[in-house]
């Protein structure tokens, strides 16, 4: 099936600004469900609110545009109720890990096979550029005018903690690593977490002279390297790209049909 | 039919009536004292081969039921006031994207933790108005574990019809009573199952595009039909519009099609109302008490009478007002400070004949509380 065949065409164009990473984000994700061969009745695509939830508006799958944060919760449901659909859950940086934060880490915990990808730009684009709990220290946002002094979370870090059992990180330059990377992960039989690097030229670019999207993606390509590589023994100020955890442990979904057999012996 | 019966709290009634309903699926958090509800279906729900989950807070197990209702499943989840208050925003979604789902609410004494173990009939005014923005929603109560039982098979069915959440409002005097429930027979008790649509596979499908009665026939996820579903104002096929005649027409649709329907939705008793000069209004557990005194009224020749509301919202107010014509007065009785009896005032003729006998300190109002009320309204002394 042609990538095209995947996009509700008659609801563009999309609200994305121009230069914007989630477009990009957007084609990885359609080269990977279209490298997979899955239909796009077998896929369930649920989001919540911001930027980058607005991405299941586009796409011709069953989709659940939710309330903000709360995208897995919802997943969680449609999975539990039908557990032979693929459920991908598309989250940006403040939805999936402030106000979302706690349904992050029980989705990551119960290990449902779900795959959640959070793209990264370090701001709340929609409201109007304020700081998010993964924006850093000494970032400039509307909520931040003499910079933030907030850490940030390590994304990677808390989904490993948090039980997921596959765990990535790539960027909006590495468009094949990023497409190879959800393939894999909606491939994983449990809770794959994806964090994509995104750019916001509009409001973290302007507001932190971080220049436009080129530069921005430059960025990504000069700061990042592979999992492992010499250069970030060289450089350990380097992030990583790569797929950190990749690991086969009991999936919710199957442990619960246990869980109805039991019951239907009189346990 | 003894094994039919069953002696069980009001808790376990409303948890094997929504069984007889057909629950599929259902996501719980523990909270006093709704908690036997989100056990019995811990226990039983697998044993007929649904889904139970415990989610990691309130807000989480509305969502997760309003996930599991889009697959095609009949869904519930039970909480009590903090947990309540937790859901009020996917309670709001649920209604604007048209979910078919019951949230049981068993009230305790409020505000805040208030009073977890004691009853409460506080929470009246924030089904009808606590998620955000102008709504219609279906509250439903019961005060004995009989009616418990069918009001419970009607709020799957009032889900189903109109598409929309239903909140089964109990307190926790009728949910930990322990008293006998006779589990109707299959088919006793009619069920709406789902409405599906008839539009076939590669034909242009409108979720939401109301039929003529207003109904409007579903698709479930992961069948033939792809289609979008929101929380923001929508078109037909659910894609977000802010097109001032789309954002018009769904909120007078959503609206419309539970407040224009207030007879139909209207479930309540009535016990000697056709020569009553005095005239009870309750429900919920604070109708136990009033349905004692009135019996006991009646006994000694006094013209009591007794409505006895099981729809609450919409409220029933055509209903009301007829019903409370011709007596001289109206003695509200609730446990809170006046929610029903507000809206009592509102449906009446003459709202200056309308009294209040209710108890706010979590003792449960006793006949002898009413009977004051009645007496001071008489003109006696208590």
């Amino acid at each position: 099936m042609a990538i095209k065949d995947y996009l509700r065409e008659r609801f563009f164009p999309h609200l994305w600004c121009p230069g914007c990473g989630h477009g990009t984000v957007l084609n990885g994700l359609l080269q990977a469900i279209e490298k997979l061969g899955l239909s796009r009745n077998e896929i369930v695509m649920v989001s919540g609110i911001g930027c980058s939830s607005r991405i299941t508006g586009y796409v011709d799958f069953h989709t659940l545009h939710t309330i903000h944060g709360r995208a897995l919760a919802f997943a969680t449901g449609v999975k539990m109720a039908r557990p032979e659909l693929n459920l991908i859950v598309p989250m940006g940086d403040g939805d999936a890990l402030a106000i979302g934060g706690n349904h992050f880490i029980h989705a990551a915990r119960r290990n449902i096979d779900i795959t959640a990808i959070v793209m990264n730009n370090r701001i709340y684009g929609m409201t109007g550029g304020q700081y998010s709990p993964l924006s850093g220290e000494n970032i400039r946002a509307t909520t931040a005018p003499y910079l933030t002094i907030d850490p940030s979370f390590n994304v990677v870090e808390l989904a490993k903690a948090a039980g997921a059992t596959f765990v990535a990180r790539t960027t909006t330059y590495h468009i094949q690593q990023m497409t190879d990377i959800i393939r894999q992960a909606i491939l994983h039989e449990g809770f794959s977490v994806v964090e994509i690097l995104s750019q916001c030229p509009t409001y973290f670019g302007r507001k932190n002279k971080a220049g436009d999207a080129v530069d921005m993606i430059q960025y990504f390509k000069k700061n990042t390297t592979a999992m492992g590589s010499k250069a970030k023994k060289e450089n350990p100020d380097l992030l990583e790209r790569g797929i950190f955890v990749q690991k086969e442990m009991p999936e919710y979904c199957s442990e619960y049909d246990k869980v109805v057999q039991k019951a239907l012996k009189g346990r | 039919m003894s094994e039919n019966i069953k002696f069980v709290q009001g808790n376990e009634a409303c948890a094997e009536a929504a069984l007889y309903a057909g629950l599929d699926f259902y996501a719980g958090y523990p909270i006093t004292p709704s908690s036997e509800i989100t056990e019995t279906l811990a226990y039983r729900l697998p044993q007929s081969g649904g889904k139970f989950i415990q989610m990691e807070d309130e807000i989480a197990s509305l969502c997760a039921i309003i996930g599991a209702s889009l697959t095609g499943c009949k869904v519930m989840t039970a909480t009590s006031g903090p947990g309540f208050s937790l859901m009020q925003e996917a309670l709001g979604y649920a209604i604007m994207a048209e979910i078919p789902c019951v949230i049981v609410n068993v009230q305790r004494g409020g505000p805040s933790t208030g009073l977890p173990t004691h009853g409460s009939q506080g929470d009246v005014n924030q089904a009808r108005w606590g998620t955000h923005g102008d709504h219609a929603i279906i509250a439903l109560t019961a005060s004995n574990h009989q009616d418990l039982f069918a009001i419970t098979v009607e709020a799957f069915n009032l889900a189903e019809i109109y598409r929309t959440p239903v909140i089964l409002l109990l307190d926790e005097v009728v949910a930990h009573v322990r008293e006998r429930l006779v589990v109707p027979e299959p088919g006793e008790i009619p069920l709406v199952e789902r409405l599906k649509t008839t539009v076939k596979q590669d034909v242009d499908y409108h979720p939401y595009l109301p039929r003529e009665d207003g109904r409007l026939p579903m698709s479930d996820f992961g069948g033939v039909h792809r289609f979008n579903v929101t929380g923001l104002f929508h078109d037909m096929w659910g894609f977000p519009s802010s097109e001032p005649g789309v954002v018009h027409g769904l909120l007078r649709h959503l609206v419309d099609k539970l407040e224009n329907r207030e007879h139909q939705l209207a479930r309540y008793k009535e016990y000697y109302i056709e020569d009553a000069e005095q005239l009870l209004l309750s429900y919920g557990s604070a109708a136990r008490s009033a349905h004692h005194i009135v019996e006991n009224r009646r006994l000694r020749g006094e013209r009591l009478g007794l409505l006895e509301l099981q729809t609450l919202w919409p409220f029933p107010k055509d209903i009301v007002r007829e019903k409370c014509a011709h007596v001289k007065s109206v003695v509200v009785v609730e446990q809170n400070m006046g929610q029903i009896m507000q809206a009592v005032k509102l449906a009446v003729d003459q709202p200056d004949k309308v009294f209040l006998a209710n108890r706010i300190d979590g003792v449960f109002i006793a006949p002898a509380d009413i009977r004051n009320i009645l007496r001071l309204i008489q003109g006696k002394g208590v």
